[in-house]
């Protein structure tokens, strides 16, 4: 399926809630979105990704982009990811040690609320 | 052997084509489930990487897909191992294979064709690091680096003329494709 985003507010923290498949097609929006949220003000970002069927590298490259403009003004980009199909990736490329990954939203927020 | 080739556009939206095409035939070919969505990105990767060249070099080249079965029945005489059929061949030596070839007509002088971990350091391509006429969050690097992860064996033949990506997986023999799927 297509890509589907959506994205809202909790706290100080802004969700970004990913549907469908993140690939050399789909991900430029994923990319403006972030880009705008950020140039919107919003720092804390958690990337839901529990719906995300299918992740390539240009998906990789945009949440790396989005980390990068988030930790200029100080700020936070977590992701939400239990699938191992998706996990996988990450841990292929060494990501998963670049991305907080979370087993929720809640824990992802409560974990930067501990730091 | 049995082969599908698909030529598609240098365009993002026939990559995901590319891909389903190659998880399709892969299951037929009986490649273990575990592995179908390892084939899934691995050739979504390599046309993303091609589509990437392609719009860079030569945007109104195809991009040539092959996808070869070793199990499936060999309509030529040049096979690989000496057996004729695939239940002798499946006895012999030879280990079958799935193999996906990427081939792309872009130079490669100008592309990333070797993995390289220093590399990773300046692959997160992202709004200004895009070189001018790319795909915006591509960084073929990364691209490689995921497919040497995920294919059984890999060779990246890079040249004036293009690029050639082989991958392969090995065929268990131990799954019979259901003919009804799909």
């Amino acid at each position: 399926m297509d890509l589907k985003l959506d994205h809202y507010t909790e706290g100080d923290t802004e969700i970004v809630v990913v549907e469908g498949e993140i690939d050399v097609y789909t991900a430029p929006r994923l990319r403006e979105l972030l880009i705008d949220l950020v140039n919107k003000g919003n720092f804390h970002l958690v990337v839901n990704m529990e719906k995300v069927e299918f992740l390539d590298s240009t998906g990789l490259g945009v949440l790396v982009g989005g980390l990068k403009r988030v930790r200029a003004h100080d700020g936070t980009l977590d992701l939400v990811c239990t699938q191992e199909r998706i996990l996988k990736i990450f841990r292929i490329t060494g990501l998963t040690k670049v991305f907080g990954i979370h087993g929720s939203v809640q824990e992802a927020i409560d974990k930067r609320s501990a730091k | 052997m049995a082969t599908i080739t698909l030529t598609i556009s240098a365009l993002p939206a026939h990559v995901r084509t590319a891909r389903l095409m190659a998880a399709t035939v892969a299951r037929r070919a009986g490649i273990a489930a575990s592995a179908i969505d390892e084939i899934r990105l691995a050739v979504g990767e390599a046309c993303s990487r091609a589509v990437a060249a392609h719009k860079l070099h030569c945007p109104t080249q195809p991009i040539l897909l092959q996808l070869i079965d070793g199990n499936g029945p060999d309509p030529g005489s040049d096979s690989r191992t000496d057996a004729t059929s695939p239940a002798l061949r499946a006895n012999g030596s030879a280990t079958q294979r799935f193999e996906v070839v990427v081939s792309d007509r872009a130079p490669a002088k100008d592309t990333v064709e070797t993995v390289n971990p220093s590399m990773l350091d300046g692959l997160f391509l992202d709004g200004e690091d895009t070189p001018p006429g790319g795909i915006s969050g591509f960084s073929p690097g990364l691209g490689l680096a995921v497919i040497t992860g995920l294919a059984d064996e890999v060779k990246i033949d890079p040249s004036d003329r293009g690029t050639v990506v082989r991958m392969s997986w090995p065929l268990t023999n131990e799954h019979t494709p259901d003919p009804s799927s799909n």
